[in-house]
């Protein structure tokens, strides 16, 4: 098992399907980026992904139909849960995926946890590749990046509503335009 | 692995506000007539529709911004509403140039968290596969980008070869794009008798139309002029961009995901990867073609391989994913059982998450999943190549001149469904 017991900040580290994970205080972040950086050689920011875990191993979310101890077999489309899946602490998890570009290459997962709306500093002065990953993350799930000079939309048009990839967003829910409200 | 041992700049040309945005300088804007000019989203030199917000002094470019999301089409929400059986068919609309790669890397992230072996005769089969869809990639890279340089000749050549592949996939799965020939386990049909024969005639006539394209351009004094010294983007700065591909290995680093994490049999096959030092335009193109050839040896050590497995089983038999013979429906109360069950509820994949990369043709391609032990994914990401390429934009521009930025454009190679998903 590979582990980087140095990293500021590190909550618990995961190690399932020979992916390490770093789960990190989220106002150590950038400290906990620059150290893996910079004494681990994590020169490679490969991506930045968001995940909405509302209504996780619960009862009729978004594109979702189950019970409280897994889902319903009589559901149509559904299929009892061997097991109702683990706890998640907070709503949103942001990964932050690394590479090594050298002669031992690795990857690493870094994790943060976060409530809705709950900010979290951004990691552009460590590598200048997160500056789209952390628009498309804000764009499609509305994580708030501190420090971000440019947290604009990037993948909707700039005056959308909602971030679709949230789970209470319906699939293909839209905004009515053109009515008489205003 | 060797970084650059050229210095192609000093220092760094990331612009330092914001590090995908060229700002002009302030006092140029204010004694300076700088124009500022829309290129796209709808112009044919953008390779889909991609637009550039530039900022001009005369016909030097000042400042620069790309605007992306033309494309946007909600690939991933989609896939998270379908079973995972079904959401395969979407992953290669993603990138529709390379799209085996895209159907690899997410087939490869379900089977991850199934803990599943696939049958080495797939695993053959989904290399050759896929090292073709780099050379077609490559090829509609190659023959648009001459177009757009003024070399027309050069699109219909490259659009014949194209073809050939095309043809190789109609008589692999059926359809000439977007096959969905990878299915978890391993194939959704065995290769047809012909396709051996007929892959080994295209790797013959392949390499001969390299050398007949480089013929074409390598001593064409507009082709060198319009494309050496410019767009330039050293090692340091390709890798803080988060450059992957042909991009990097233009810029002088020795990084293939093939070569230094190999997946699929890539540890079995000889190839080399090429590497070039001058981060500019011609570097790239130079990139590009080598790995067409190097792409041509993995594929014939394959059907080498094809030829070795004939008839051995192509997909895993595992009766709780795996989709029954079609025979047996008709005979065995079980397969009919567990085929309504794939085909109704979709299979259940443990839970858990995973990150996949392979290199695709436009270098690193991922897919993080995460699964709550449902028939549905919970989370489907992709990490697109064409996205981060994109991100350079500002960086690789820098004092080029109007004309100049189609080439440079260009050499980015981004697919705008990609970027876009």
């Amino acid at each position: 098992m590979t582990s980087y017991p140095g990293v500021p900040g590190l909550i618990e580290t995961k190690e399932a399907l020979g992916e390490t994970t770093l789960v990190v205080d989220p106002s150590r972040l950038v400290e906990a980026c620059r150290y893996l950086r910079d004494e681990e050689g994590f020169n490679f920011l490969s991506d930045i992904a968001p995940a909405d875990y509302l209504g996780w191993g619960e009862q009729e979310v978004a594109g979702y139909v189950g019970t409280a101890t897994g889902r319903d077999l009589n559901e149509p489309s559904t299929q009892g849960l061997a097991r109702v899946p683990d706890h998640k602490p907070t709503r949103f998890s942001v990964s932050y995926h690394l590479l090594r570009v050298a002669d031992e290459p690795a990857r690493v997962r870094v994790q943060v946890w976060l409530d809705d709306g709950e900010p979290v500093a951004s990691v552009i002065p460590v590598w200048p590749a997160a500056d789209w990953f952390e628009r498309e993350a804000f764009d499609m799930m509305g994580v708030p990046f501190e420090g971000h000079p440019n947290l604009v939309r990037i993948l909707m048009p700039e005056d959308w509503e909602g971030h679709p990839l949230r789970k209470d967003y319906p699939l293909g829910g839209e905004p009515v335009r053109f009515s008489d409200e205003d | 692995m060797a970084l650059a041992p050229k210095r192609i700049y000093a220092g760094s040309r990331i612009p330092k506000r914001v590090p995908t945005i060229l700002d002009v300088d302030p006092e140029k804007h204010a004694f300076d007539d700088v124009l500022t000019v829309n290129f796209g989203p709808n112009h044919p030199s953008t390779h889909g529709v991609l637009r550039l917000v530039v900022d001009l002094d005369g016909e030097t470019v000042v400042g620069i911004r790309a605007v992306i999301g033309y494309l946007h089409t909600g690939f991933e929400k989609n896939m998270e509403a379908k079973s995972w059986w079904k959401s395969v068919t979407y992953a290669p609309r993603i990138d529709y140039v390379a799209f085996q790669a895209n159907e690899l890397v997410y087939v490869l992230a379900i089977e991850k968290l199934l803990g599943m072996e696939v049958p080495r005769r797939a695993t053959w089969a989904r290399m050759a596969l896929t090292e073709l869809t780099r050379i077609h990639s490559h090829l509609i890279w190659l023959g648009t980008s001459a177009l757009e340089l003024g070399a027309i000749s050069l699109l219909w050549y490259t659009f014949d070869d194209r073809d050939t592949i095309l043809d190789l996939f109609e008589m692999a799965g059926g359809t000439r794009m977007h096959t969905r020939y990878f299915q978890v386990g391993g194939l959704a049909e065995d290769l047809p008798p012909g396709f051996v024969p007929e892959a080994r005639k295209f790797c013959r006539q392949m390499p001969k139309s390299v050398d007949e394209y480089e013929a074409i351009l390598d001593r064409n004094a507009i082709w060198l002029e319009r494309t050496k010294g410019i767009g330039l983007l050293s090692a340091e700065d390709a890798l803080a961009l988060g450059q992957s591909g042909p991009m990097l290995r233009a810029s002088g680093v020795d990084w293939d995901l093939r070569k230094v994490t190999p997946y699929l049999f890539y540890d079995q096959v000889d190839f080399d990867v090429p590497v070039y030092f001058n981060g500019d335009v011609y570097d790239r193109y130079k990139v590009h073609m080598d790995e067409m050839r190097q792409s041509v040896r993995i594929v014939e050590q394959c059907l080498d391989r094809l030829e070795e497995t004939e008839g051995e089983a192509w997909i895993a038999d595992d009766r709780k994913v795996v989709l029954p013979p079609r025979h047996e429906l008709q005979t065995s109360m079980e397969s009919l059982i567990h085929h309504f069950k794939i085909v109704t509820e979709g299979y259940t994949v443990p839970e858990g998450e995973v990150y996949v990369v392979i290199e695709s043709p436009r270098g690193e391609a991922g897919c993080y999943l995460v699964s709550d032990g449902g028939p549905r994914p919970w989370r489907v990401h992709f990490r697109a190549p064409s996205f981060a390429a994109l991100q350079a934009t500002a960086t690789v521009v820098q004092d080029c001149l109007v004309a100049d930025l189609i080439a440079v454009a260009g050499s980015l190679d981004p697919v705008m469904g990609d970027a876009d998903r």
